[in-house]
């Protein structure tokens, strides 16, 4: 190691916003501010659950502590090592989640009327942004692996066509990876756009770990992206609600404080910014190692449970060079359709019978998520092992079991237009050829369905009753009962 | 000079036991094991702290945890133990000679090791002919079988640490799969006094009822394990423990045991009523 490398290496072992609020403990300072709590002291039986270290720290924004919404001291050194770790021009330290990553992107590049180029198998908060900023989405289909019934990535062909037909498109969205670990070509995209004066936004919710694991798909700043909201919370080991927000050279980084401005809190919680500045820490010091362990564990897993038979955990031989330009092999993602189950049932089984609960369960697929905090193989055997009697108990016959997953929306008018527009209520068995003024959205994994502006079709109709009668959980309509969709009035 | 080997039974119970020397300590990959010497138990074993065997009451455990199995199945020759890494259990099976095999799978190779090296009152027949020991899970080993063993006795930690797996529905379900048609599964199955012991047993009873049609809980008294009063369990797919037990069968082998005979093993379903209504609660 060169000597430039180790000094590199040093800067990453601080931790400016944890130092700052360890140093603040010692020095005894006498609330007259918020939160009322008074660290803990107002509260007793929170600080008795959470404990008096957590509450202690539960503090304000103040001088010694730095100001999330204009950062000049600790939380700027941080977000400045963060920057370094990740190899982006500017990070941001995000305390509404990824959605508000994703959000803070969406509002900087994109005007009314704009128009951007992204992918259907988009997290919702990516329409929702759209809703906000009265953005145009231009929907790329993501091919299907009909065997496994997931959307995979876009083929590069699809977005050449798209950038074609929409020239004056100001950005392109990309996931890297999907929740079930498909990654497209980034890089070549990420030239196509810039060819184009796009700019290329990537949602890597679930691709933390690219930034510091070994062969493992390109992380969206090293293929030239020029954002990126990523959940450190999900492979990075933050807490909940804590993300990061990556922005490259192109990006106006003071321009982006100021829309993350408009809907951010003015009180940062500083639980959730040390665990940022403290996960970052450990990820750029143990990254390597903590996701080699990661992999091992996720490979050991897959083999054993394609050895049980029915059950299919698909790797990188998915891989086809293009809507699946690689794979991320951390994810746990299985196939349990040979089994005649529902991904979703046996996700319910796990947890019912087996203690045991895992991230998703759709129609056709599981994912066990394996993480940073997964440190030996105790846990991976009891999954394998339950995989293997629920094999033994509820194996059935699987005749009609595959369904389709992608239906390709047809867009009549912006998100942001029809959520505002005019509406009623109709029955959704008749609510065919109606346009939609609201969400339908299948939970886990959070793909809209039907996203507001959108012509409600029969095949749409019958997938969401298909959907319900698999006990998939559906959310977005005002209905909570999910019988009835609000349409455009006037619409026949 | 006094030196003290004491464990906590519950939050404000402990039990202390007068040692004259430590003999062994160190941390495994899995655990801390440790060796002692006392006056009163002889020598004795302890994994993370928790008190696994002494000399002077291992006995009751062992006999109780292998010859209940024994005198019901009509004729087990393929049995599998998984824990177990002191021998104890070994050694009461190879008194058997119509047993063929033993499996034992042991996730802590160097609890064999210690054991065979400072307690070789149990540790004594792990080099019989017919005894294999495999190094890993219990539940990796157990999954890859079916319709294999006669009987399988799981001689587990407790639930906490590396035993953990150990008491899962999956595991007990991989047990059945790898049983035989008429195969039993004896199990270490906790105490039913102090509130968190009884927690645990009462969740494994439950989920061994749902993975066996005959499920029974048998007990003993073992001075040393919280409370004295230990409690396994008895699954089976075919055998129930009282009405197909041949007594005079087992009587005859003459094999010479300290605690278990016939009689006792009848007495020994027998439960109080507040186990019975703890057990029942779940059935």
């Amino acid at each position: 190691m060169c000597i430039k490398e180790k000094i590199e290496l040093n800067k990453q072992d601080k931790a400016p916003i944890y130092e700052a609020l360890k140093e603040f403990k010692t020095k005894r300072i006498v609330p007259f501010d918020v939160p009322g709590h008074k660290r803990g002291k107002g509260n007793k039986d929170l600080t008795e659950f959470l404990g008096e270290k957590c509450l202690e720290v539960d503090v304000n924004s103040m001088k010694p502590l730095d100001n999330l919404c204009h950062p000049v001291s600790v939380i700027k050194e941080a977000e400045e090592l963060a920057a370094e770790a990740f190899g982006a021009a500017h990070v941001f330290f995000m305390v509404n989640g990824t959605t508000s990553a994703v959000q803070a992107m969406i509002l900087s590049v994109l005007k009314k009327g704009d128009k951007i180029i992204l992918p259907r198998n988009v997290h919702r908060s990516v329409i929702n942004a759209l809703i906000l900023c009265g953005a145009i989405p231009v929907y790329i289909n993501p091919q299907v692996n009909e065997r496994l019934g997931i959307s995979l990535g876009m083929s590069v062909n699809d977005v050449v066509r798209a950038v074609t037909q929409n020239p004056d498109a100001k950005a392109i969205l990309v996931n890297n990876p999907t929740y079930y670990g498909i990654c497209s070509n980034i890089k070549e995209i990420v030239r196509i756009a810039h060819e184009k004066n796009m700019l290329v936004l990537a949602d890597e919710a679930h691709g933390t770990h690219f930034y510091f694991g070994e062969n493992l798909p390109a992380s969206a700043m090293a293929a030239g992206a020029d954002m990126s909201s990523f959940s450190m919370h999900k492979s990075g080991g933050s807490l909940t609600q804590s993300s990061f927000l990556l922005c490259g050279e192109n990006v106006n980084a003071n321009y982006v404080r100021q829309v993350i401005n408009l809907t951010q809190t003015t009180s940062g919680s500083y639980l959730l910014l040390s665990s940022l500045d403290i996960s970052r820490r450990n990820l750029a010091q143990n990254g390597k190692e903590i996701f080699n362990r990661v992999i091992e564990l996720s490979e050991y897993a897959r083999e054993e449970i394609n050895q049980i038979g029915d059950y299919y955990a698909y790797s990188k031989e998915l891989i086809n060079g293009d809507s699946v330009f690689d794979f991320d092999i951390t994810k746990l993602s299985v196939n349990t359709l040979d089994l005649g189950l529902a991904g979703i049932e046996i996700y319910d089984i796990l947890r019912d019978e087996y203690d045991i609960q895992i991230e998703f369960g759709d129609i056709g697929n599981i994912l066990a998520y394996v993480s940073v905090g997964d440190k030996n193989y105790k846990n991976i055997e009891r999954l394998i092992g339950a995989l293997t009697e629920i094999k033994r108990l509820y194996k059935k016959d699987k005749s009609g079991m595959l369904r389709h997953e992608y239906i390709n929306p047809t867009v009549e008018l912006s998100p942001q237009e029809a959520f505002y527009a005019n509406k009623k209520s109709v029955l959704l068995e008749q609510s065919n050829g109606e346009i939609c003024t609201e969400f339908v959205m299948l939970y886990p994994p959070g793909i809209p369905i039907l996203a507001p502006g959108e012509r409600i079709t029969k095949e749409i109709i019958d997938y969401i009753f298909y959907a319900k009668e698999k006990g998939c959980v559906l959310t977005g309509l005002e209905d909570m009962e999910i019988k009835r969709i609000n349409v455009l009035k006037g619409e026949c | 000079m006094e030196f003290w080997f004491s464990e906590k039974h519950t939050e404000n119970v402990k039990l202390s036991i007068k040692v004259d020397k430590q003999l062994y300590s160190e941390k495994s990959k899995y655990q801390r094991i440790d060796v002692f010497e006392s006056y009163e138990f002889g020598k004795f074993l302890t994994l993370d702290g928790f008190m696994m065997l002494t000399e002077k009451d291992e006995f009751i455990y062992h006999e109780m945890i292998t010859h209940v199995p024994m005198a019901v199945h009509p004729s087990a020759k393929k049995v599998l133990v998984i824990g177990a890494g002191d021998g104890g259990a070994i050694r009461e099976l190879t008194r058997y000679k119509d047993i063929e095999q033993i499996d034992l799978v042991e996730i802590d190779e160097k609890v064999v090791e210690v054991c065979k090296e400072f307690l070789p009152k149990t540790a004594c027949k792990f080099d019989d002919d017919r005894v294999n020991i495999y190094y890993q899970d219990g539940l990796k080993f157990v999954r890859k079988y079916e319709n294999e063993y006669d009987i399988i006795i799981i001689d587990s930690t407790d639930p906490f640490g590396p035993g953990e797996g150990l008491f899962t529905k999956e595991f007990y379900g991989n047990c059945f799969k790898a049983l035989k048609e008429d195969g039993i599964m004896v199990n270490q199955h906790e105490s039913p006094f102090y509130d968190n012991d009884a927690t645990a047993m009462k969740r494994a009873h439950k989920r061994i009822v749902e993975s066996f049609p005959i499920s029974r809980v048998y007990q003993a008294h073992i001075p040393t394990y919280p409370s004295g009063h230990w409690l396994f369990g008895f699954a089976s797919k075919k055998y129930h423990p009282i009405r197909d037990l041949n007594s005079s069968k087992w009587n005859e082998l003459e094999i010479k045991t300290k605690y278990y005979n016939t009689n006792l093993h009848k007495g020994a379903f027998y439960l109080p009523n507040y186990v019975e209504e703890m057990l029942e609660e779940h059935e």
